[in-house]
Formats: C-alpha cells, sequence, structure tokens
C-alpha cells in the first residue's frame, strides 16, 4: 500500500497504471541503500500512513501506486543512453582534433625526462633568468629542485612540470584568441560566462565521467583535456577583462590615426591588455597544478600519483611528503610569474 | 571668398539614440533639445551645423560643456557617424568613403591632438611621435626621422627614449604634437588640446601653435571652451550652443556685434582693450592729415591708450604694411570698449 494509491484510484487511473507495469533497475532509494553504509533504511519499507509522513511525489514514490510512471533510476539510464547514443559520433570529432594534445603531452613527458638532471636544472634556471631577472628567485629555485632531487622526487616532480608547461601552453593559446574574441562582441561574452563559470564551479570530478566514456585511459589526452577545460578559463577571463579596460582615449587615437583592426589590436590592444593576460596566466598555472593532482586518477604521471598511493594504501609518509613537494612547486611557479608580471608591470605603468 | 574651403560641413546632424532617423524628422519639424530628450529619449547632439574652413586658418570652435564641441570635431575624420549632412574635405565628401578610403584619408590628411593626451604608454616619446608613419607602413627608419625632426621642432630634443609617464602634462602634449605633425597631413584636429595644463605652460603652447602655424600653413580646427584662448588662436571663430551655431565670424567681429545674449554673457569678462586690434575700430581714410601718430593695423587698443596718454582729442593715422588704411579716432576706441548688446549691434554695424 504506497502513499500515493488513493490519488490515482479518485481520478480513475488504476486500469492504465497497471496496463504496462515497468520493471526497470532498481529505485534511487534502494540505490543508495545499497551503496550506503547500511543507513537505517527500514522505514521506506513500510508505506508511510500518517499525514506527517507523506513522502514527497517524486518520481519513485509515485511509481509505486502507478506502475506506469518511470522512475528516477529509468531516467539516469536514458541519460546515459542519450550520452552512449553520441558518443561514438563525438569520439570520431573529437579523437583527431585532440589528438595534438597527446603527443605534446607524450613528447614532453619524453624530453624532461631524457635529459639528464645536470642538463634540466639549469636549463629551468635559464628559463626563471630570462622571465624575472631576479638572483634571489633563482636561488630560490636551485634550492628547491635541489632538495626535490635530494629526496627522490625529482621524476615524479619534473613529470607534472613538465604537464603544467604543456596544458598552460595550450590555454593561452586557445584561451587568449577566445578572450579577444570575447571582448569583441557583448553577444558572445553573455554566452560565455555561463559556460565560464559552470567550467569553474563543477566539482572536477564530474568531467572527468564523460571523459572517461570518450577516451581510454591509456591516452595522455583524457587528463590534459581535464586539466585545460578547468584551467583555461582564467586566462579567458582575463584577456576579455584586460582589452575591454583599454583606456577609451588611447583606442580613440589609434583610430583617429588610421590604425587597422590588426595594428589596433597588436599595437595597442594585446600590449596594454598583458597585465591582466599574465595575471590570467599566473591562476591558470595554479589551477592546472590543482587539477594534474586530480587528473592522477586517470593516469597522469607525477607527484599526484603519490599523493594517491598514500591515500589508498594508507602511505601517510609518501602522501604528506609529495603533498609537501607540490606545494614547493605551486610556490615556485607562483613566485616566478608573479616577478615575471612585475616586471611587465613596470615596464608600462602610467 | 577667396578660396575654395579645404573642409566643408553643410546641414549635419547628429541624434544620440536608438531611433536617430525616427528622431531627425521631429527635429526637422522644429523639436529643440530639451524636449526631444523628454519626449523622445533621444540627444539631439548638433542640428544644422554649416561651418566652411578656409586653407590655411585657425577655426576655432568654442562652446560651454555639453554644446557639441567634441562631437563636431569627431565628424570630420567620422570617429563618429552623423545622422543627415555631408563633410567635404577637398571637395569629396567623407560619408561616401568606403573603410579603405578613410582610413587613407586619416592616416595622410587629417592628424589628431587630444585634450588627455592619449600616447601609447608602451611605447617611447620618440616611437609615439613616429607612430603615424608606422601606422601608414613606412619602415622604422622613415619614422624616426620624422618623429626626431618634429620632437626638435617642439622642443623635446633628448626625451627620444622616455615613456610618457616619465614626462609632465606639458611636455606629454608637446609629443602629442609632434606627432600629429609628423603625419604631413594637410588638417590638424585639436580638441581642448590645451585644457589639461596650467596657465603658463597653456600659454607657450598656445605660442608655440602659433608659431608652427606661421611656418607650416596648415587647416587647423581648434576646440577651446575658453575665450581668451579662442581670440588668440582664431581666425575664424564658430560658437555652439546646445548642438547649433549660434554665431560664426571673424573673432573681432563677433566681439563687437555679438548677435546673441548668450554671446554678450561670454564676452562680458574679456579685457576688450587687449583683444581688440586697431583694424577692427578705425574708420576709412578721409582725406584729413593732421595726426598725432602713426600705427599699425594690428596693434591692440592697450598700446594706444598707452600712447595717447588717455587723450580722446588724439586721431591716429593707420599703416598696414607700410599702406595707410584707416583713421583711428580716440572717441571711436573709447566706444568699442563698452561692450555691445546684441539689440544696438545692427547700429554700430
Ligand atoms: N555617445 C553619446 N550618447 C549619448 N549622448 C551623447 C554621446 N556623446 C555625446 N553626447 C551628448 O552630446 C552632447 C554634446 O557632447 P560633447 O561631448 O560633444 O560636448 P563638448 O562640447 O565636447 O563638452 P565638453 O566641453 O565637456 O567636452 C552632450 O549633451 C552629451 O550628453
Ligand atoms: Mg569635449
Amino acid at each position: 500500500m504506497a502513499a500515493y494509491d488513493g490519488l490515482f484510484q479518485t481520478l480513475g487511473l488504476s486500469d492504465w497504471c497497471d496496463q504496462n507495469k515497468t520493471d526497470g533497475p532498481m529505485t534511487m532509494a534502494e540505490l543508495l541503500a545499497q551503496s550506503g553504509k547500511k543507513s537505517d533504511d527500514t522505514a521506506s519499507a513500510e508505506p508511510a500512513t500518517s499525514f506527517w509522513d507523506t513522502p514527497f511525489p517524486s518520481l519513485d514514490e509515485l511509481n509505486q501506486s502507478c506502475k506506469s510512471i518511470a522512475r528516477t533510476r529509468d531516467m539516469t539510464s536514458w541519460v546515459e543512453e542519450l550520452f552512449l547514443s553520441v558518443k561514438d559520433t563525438l569520439k570520431f570529432v573529437l579523437d583527431p582534433l585532440t589528438q595534438p594534445l597527446s603527443w605534446a603531452l607524450d613528447g614532453s613527458l619524453w624530453l624532461f625526462q631524457a635529459l639528464p638532471w645536470f642538463v634540466m636544472i639549469p636549463l629551468l634556471l635559464l628559463v626563471v633568468w630570462a622571465a624575472t631577472r631576479s638572483w634571489a628567485l633563482i636561488g630560490f629555485v636551485a634550492v628547491s629542485f635541489l632538495f626535490l632531487s635530494f629526496i627522490d622526487h625529482y621524476v615524479p616532480a619534473i613529470q607534472t612540470l613538465s604537464i603544467i608547461f604543456v596544458c598552460t601552453g595550450f590555454c593561452v593559446a586557445l584561451g587568449v584568441p577566445i578572450g579577444i574574441l570575447m571582448s569583441r562582441s557583448n553577444a558572445l561574452q553573455r554566452f560565455a560566462i555561463p559556460v565560464l563559470d559552470m567550467l569553474q564551479t563543477l566539482p572536477t570530478f564530474v568531467y572527468l565521467i564523460p571523459l572517461i566514456f570518450l577516451f581510454s585511459v591509456t591516452e595522455s589526452k583524457l587528463y590534459g583535456i581535464a586539466i585545460i577545460l578547468y584551467a583555461i578559463v582564467p586566462v579567458i577571463r582575463l584577456t576579455d577583462l584586460g582589452i575591454r579596460l583599454v583606456d577609451r582615449d588611447v583606442i580613440e587615437a589609434a583610430d583617429a590615426f588610421g590604425m587597422s583592426t590588426r595594428q589596433k589590436l597588436f599595437g595597442v590592444q594585446i600590449p596594454l591588455a598583458l597585465p591582466n593576460i599574465m595575471a590570467g596566466v599566473n591562476q591558470t598555472i595554479m589551477m592546472s597544478l590543482a587539477m594534474v593532482v586530480i587528473a592522477s586518477l586517470v593516469s597522469a604521471p607525477g607527484l599526484g600519483v603519490l599523493v594517491l598511493r598514500g591515500i589508498r594504501n594508507l602511505e601517510l609518509g609518501v602522501g604528506l611528503v609529495s603533498g609537501l613537494c607540490i606545494v614547493l612547486l605551486a610556490i615556485v611557479l607562483d613566485r616566478v610569474t608573479k616577478a615575471s608580471l612585475s616586471r611587465i608591470n613596470a615596464a608600462q605603468q602610467h | 571668398m577667396t578660396n575654395d574651403p579645404k573642409v566643408s560641413i553643410r546641414g549635419l546632424y547628429k541624434i544620440f539614440g536608438n531611433d536617430p532617423q525616427n528622431a531627425l524628422q521631429h527635429v526637422y519639424n522644429g523639436m529643440g533639445k530639451t524636449e526631444l530628450l523628454e519626449t523622445h529619449g533621444h540627444v539631439l547632439g548638433l542640428q544644422d551645423i554649416n561651418v566652411d574652413m578656409q586653407p590655411n586658418e585657425v577655426t576655432v570652435i568654442m562652446g560651454l560643456s555639453g554644446s557639441g564641441k567634441s562631437t563636431l570635431i569627431r565628424h570630420l575624420n567620422r570617429l563618429i557617424e552623423p545622422t543627415a549632412g555631408e563633410v567635404i574635405v577637398d571637395g569629396e565628401n567623407v560619408l561616401d568613403y568606403d573603410e579603405a578610403a578613410l582610413r587613407q584619408l586619416r592616416q595622410q590628411k587629417m592628424s589628431m591632438v587630444f585634450q588627455k593626451f592619449a600616447l601609447l604608454p608602451h611605447r617611447t616619446v620618440l616611437q609615439n611621435a613616429g607612430m603615424s608613419r608606422i601606422v601608414r607602413g613606412e619602415d622604422e627608419e622613415t619614422a624616426n626621422l620624422a618623429g626626431q625632426k618634429w620632437l626638435d621642432r617642439v622642443g623635446l630634443g633628448g626625451f627620444e627614449g622616455q615613456y610618457p609617464h616619465q614626462l609632465s602634462g606639458g611636455m606629454q602634449q608637446r609629443v602629442g604634437i609632434a606627432r600629429a605633425l609628423a603625419s604631413d597631413s594637410d588638417i590638424m584636429l585639436m580638441d581642448e588640446a590645451f585644457s589639461a595644463l596650467d596657465p603658463l605652460i597653456r600659454t607657450d603652447m598656445q605660442d608655440l601653435l602659433l608659431e608652427l602655424q606661421q611656418d607650416l600653413h596648415k587647416t587647423i580646427v581648434f576646440i577651446t571652451h575658453d575665450l581668451d584662448e579662442a581670440l588668440k588662436l582664431a581666425d575664424h571663430l564658430v560658437i555652439l550652443k546646445d548642438g547649433y551655431v549660434v554665431q560664426q565670424g571673424e573673432p573681432q567681429d563677433i566681439l563687437l556685434n555679438p548677435n546673441d545674449p548668450y554671446i554678450e554673457d561670454f564676452v562680458s569678462d574679456i579685457n576688450r582693450a587687449r583683444v581688440l586690434r586697431v583694424r577692427s575700430v578705425m574708420k576709412p581714410l578721409n582725406g584729413a592729415d593732421s595726426f598725432a601718430g602713426v600705427v599699425d593695423a594690428n596693434d591692440n587698443l592697450e598700446k594706444l591708450i598707452e600712447l595717447s596718454g588717455g587723450d580722446t582729442t588724439y586721431a591716429y593715422k593707420v599703416q598696414q604694411d607700410g599702406q595707410d588704411v584707416g583713421i583711428l579716432d580716440m572717441k571711436d576706441l573709447v566706444r568699442a570698449l563698452v561692450p555691445a548688446h546684441a539689440s544696438e549691434s545692427t547700429v554700430t554695424r
């Protein structure tokens, strides 16, 4: 005896209800009861009788009184079927499009590891010098990497770094043009902002799910895409903002001297938006680092794998030490990008 | 008219709003600025502007804040599109130009100086000065050469390597002027170019502009809300109010014969003796030959008062370029110092 039996009887729908009974998968309640840690679920077995206990007329609840009504689990399986039916087409389009990402990730992983440490570390220091011109920072970065190597975390750290380099490169290459287009068109901006909000607020695991169905877990583009989707947002946002904030008087002067759209973009708008764009790149790097740890769930190599091992095998020390290494890497990346950002700012204060 | 005008504005209207064409019909039917804003929510920016700008002259457009000066000057190079009318430059209607022709016009024929300087903050002074050449597609060497030449001319030699933010306002505007001059354009548009500068620097810049103009003979369109500045610079003065032209003509003429109370208000505070020139108050030669002295047609009245010691019985012979051109009676001079009123102005004339 279910709660809404009376309703269907008074409506005279009993016949229709019994006509085609569905015996689909289990209900949501059964699903939750099964996976949950034996929560007290006896109440759902006994149909409620008192007025205070009237359950919400959900799909599952209505189905108990009228078998013709689909259950919530039927709905989730429709969603699943829908996704599976477009999956092949999606895969057919996306696979070749994203192939370069796999190549770039694998290539750079190979390169970063092929170079011996005594070449790699000086090379990194050279990059830091080019970006910041600061001896203090070079000293800090050198000490950090020597420490990482000394405690035998050099290889995973360099793997993580390589993934971040590639993903940040893709984020900038895609995000800056998208941001420029957004700054040109208010319609595009109105459409893009909710999408960007969604990318940033969706729990990261949620977009791992469809990605796992689309690509095989052994392919590196799987985690590449997950990282890029998550980390590209600040570059796009701040490019758009930066270009919109360029002094209108300067733009007017550029127009008055007959600059073409191209000359204006590369000669005025991008250079003047550069401090904002670089602030976006800094955030993008930090977000890729956060995501690269989660992406180790789907076979991304690097420090995240060690953290994951710490969780899985309850190896407390392994997890904590590799976590510390991630923090160190984060500080290095943040300081270096911030220092190069303030160099750009100093060059064009006005 | 000695010459064809360099720039000619014909029946120009500008209405800001969503449906300017519809609002334009109301304006054609005689609706005013306030009524249009109240009943239709459209701003009447400019109405029925007709101005001829002669080559080699400084045309000053003057008016209070919000009178439409900036809007008007931006129609000349089409930074703003008009609602109706024509802008004719060297005989061609600028409004018929396509994008390429318009860019050509802005690169070759018209340059602009801005109130807030609008220099490129990430470029050096030299790069800013040579900007117009680079935009045109000339190589860096030519651009730097031109930039250097005009920086020297405006007195900024030695600052080439600095960035704009390292210079004072007056110096930045010199860069702005060098940038405009370096494009070798015939026409120079200056929107309140000196308004952001303090009074002494401002006088310096006005002198610089007049000195440059003596050599270069550009067609300059200069905007200001300052009457002293307007009278100092203008060959032709256009006074705007609420988007229409109240009066235009020779500045001395406007001063002596204002045709509107708005202009009387404007000119009432001015030091007339310093601004008015002998040529504007002299009478034609009448055969008399007893003069207290000889004066130049371009002397101002202040100088004559000093010369005569204040004695109003004197009369002077007026010469221009060595030729006798008229007689100045001190009584006329004193009369000219009293501000004229719109109603009487026709009598004096
Ligand atoms: N984009 C616009 N949209 C709506 N109204 C505008 C716009 N631009 C100018 N206006 C209106 O047009 C009128 C003239 O403005 P304009 O900027 O030309 O004045 P101005 O004489 O240059 O004043 P100022 O001395 O303050 O610079 C003003 O009433 C202003 O509100
Ligand atoms: Mg203005």
